[in-house]
């Protein structure tokens, strides 16, 4: 039996995929290396570490409004997370995902970074508001 | 979600493409912070540089703009934030022609929206200022940050989607900072110390957001004995927008809510001027060569662009150092009239309009200038810069000036 987690309904597709996780926050515009698909900003807990494809299973998100474009555009080269799975977004990372059309959720009871590992595989279905750890 | 009749209307498509793509979107947004309803804005703020769009991007402005004008007219008055290329300066700055092809292709696409190209994050400086319980769509983090806090206005960060989205349909969905019951204070911090300059006021800023990390958090602020002024507000909420994804802050006395808190009382955080100097201290680098100084993020006041005419006083900028000035098209033209933009142009500095530096190519430009060590008075730049390649560093506008002379990190 899969290990099953509540959380608040979220935005696109339900997906399953493998999940890349840190006690750290994101940003499209200060984090990342969007051509490469890769973390850069030396200080994040995942610099160097690539992301596309990935499920990002991450605190916060931080920082500008430039992620509400951006992945869309990263979507459209293939070089994009395949979901986002946090404990608590702003509005900007949920609006993004809106118009990229990028599976998002959050609002979980306890800390999604402890309940969720790297290297776990998640179903996600955020119109039901569930992540099923399906390796656990 | 409720909605009113205009609003079934324009989802079902009767308004338009546009106005159905649009209402879809915020009602996507509004479920997932379960807003009950939308509401009307005055006012929208589009941020939408070519870095950002992409190519992707800018097909599907283009694709929106193709629609009747009936149907692709703006609803409210709509402004921009800033562009990723001054067409002035762009090939001083090593931005390319394929660069300026596509801002190209942007302005049309926006235009024919009917917005206003302001392109500018200071518009409420310099536009038309919100005023208090005003709703509004603003588009920029330091916009939003200076509009909830300092006027008693009401937004949320809209990102470039969700504003042109607000824009077509003149409302947004009702939820966070438009609703009483997330602006009251979640966060207690009580400042010890005096400070100097915008680099400071920028960088207690930065300490807060970083502590309050988180979007929803509302930092009460209080050991301020005098009221800062409208350029130390602007750097303070900017840093603590970009550190911490902080959308409203009070200061008793200086803003205008009343203060109260969401639970109980929190603990007071003390910052004093040892926790500053070590803010500041960890982006030290004196003795470096200095590669380029920017003054922007956020675009200068004309009182900021006369103090760096002053402290540059005619005084050549070194010739391995490139020193940039970022305002908006209005400050730029009124800089141009009063002699100020002749006076930091004529020791080889270069003043841009309607770009910020950091949304207008700065990995390449990086590239193509050679550029690493930056200095600026702008604690939001230098936390933004890191990702891009830069190696940063955060002192005032007058070690700032002094630095690009010398070629030297003083």
């Amino acid at each position: 039996m899969p290990t099953v987690l509540k959380c608040h309904p979220g935005i696109g597709p339900s997906v399953t995929g493998i999940a890349l996780v840190a006690k750290d926050n994101f940003s499209a515009r200060y984090d990342l290396d969007r051509k490469t698909g890769v973390f850069s900003r030396p200080t994040h807990a995942l610099a160097g570490q690539s992301y596309a494809g990935k499920v990002l299973v991450l605190d916060q998100a931080k920082g500008g409004v430039a992620t509400a474009w951006m992945l869309h555009e990263m979507k459209s080269r293939g070089l994009v997370p395949l979901a986002l799975v946090f404990n608590r977004v702003n509005p900007i990372l949920a609006q993004g995902a809106a118009f990229g059309s990028v599976t998002i959720v959050d609002r979980f009871t306890g800390d999604v970074t402890d309940l969720i590992q790297t290297g776990d595989e998640l179903r996600i279905d955020p119109a039901a508001g569930v992540v099923e750890i399906l390796n656990r | 979600m409720r909605l009113t009749e205009d609003e079934r209307a324009m989802l079902a498509g009767a308004a338009g493409e546009p106005r159905r793509w649009a209402i879809q979107h915020q009602i996507a947004v509004g479920e997932f912070f379960d807003a009950a309803d939308l509401v009307p804005v005055s006012q929208a703020h589009i941020m939408a540089d070519t870095e950002s769009l992409g190519e992707a991007g800018i097909r599907f402005l283009e694709s929106l703009a193709a629609a009747p004008e009936t149907e692709r007219r703006v609803r409210i008055p709509t402004l921009t934030d800033p562009r990723g290329l001054d067409f002035q300066t762009y090939k001083r700055l090593g931005q390319t022609d394929a660069m300026a092809a596509l801002e190209g292709r942007t302005i049309a696409a926006l235009k024919s929206f009917g917005v206003l190209m302001t392109d500018t994050c200071i518009n409420y400086q310099t536009i038309l200022p919100p005023t208090r319980g005003e709703h509004l769509a603003m588009g920029d983090t330091g916009v939003v940050i200076y509009s909830n806090s300092v006027f008693g206005a009401r937004s949320n960060f809209e990102g470039g989607p969700s504003a042109l989205a607000a824009a077509l349909t003149g409302r947004t969905p009702r939820y966070g900072y438009h609703l009483d019951a997330h602006r009251r204070a979640t966060r207690r911090f009580q400042l010890d110390v005096r400070l100097h300059d915008l680099s400071e006021w920028g960088a207690l800023g930065g300490m807060i957001g970083r502590d309050c990390g988180s979007y929803w958090e509302v930092p009460l602020i209080e050991g301020i004995e005098n009221a800062p002024g409208s350029d130390a507000l602007k750097h303070f909420g900017a840093a603590m927008a970009s550190y911490g994804s902080t959308a409203l802050f009070h200061m008793p006395g200086i803003t205008p809510e009343p203060i109260e808190f969401a639970g109980s009382v929190p603990d007071t955080v003390r910052i004093g001027r040892a926790e500053l100097d070590a803010f500041v201290t960890a982006y030290g680098a004196t003795g470096d060569k200095v590669d380029v100084v920017v003054f922007a993020a956020p675009h200068l006041s004309l009182v900021e662009m006369a103090a760096v005419a002053d402290a540059l006083a005619g005084r050549p900028v070194h010739p391995d150092t490139t020193l940039l000035v970022a305002t908006s098209p209005e400050i730029k033209h009124a800089a141009d009239r009063m002699g100020l933009t002749r006076r930091i142009e004529e020791t080889g500095a270069i003043v841009a309009a309607g770009i910020c530096f950091y949304q207008s190519y700065a990995g390449e430009m990086a590239e193509a200038n050679g550029w690493k060590r930056l200095l600026s008075n702008s604690a939001k730049l230098v936390n933004i810069i890191g990702g891009y390649g830069y190696r940063p560093t955060l002192l005032s506008l007058e070690r700032c000036v002094d630095s690009a002379v010398t070629g030297r990190v003083v």
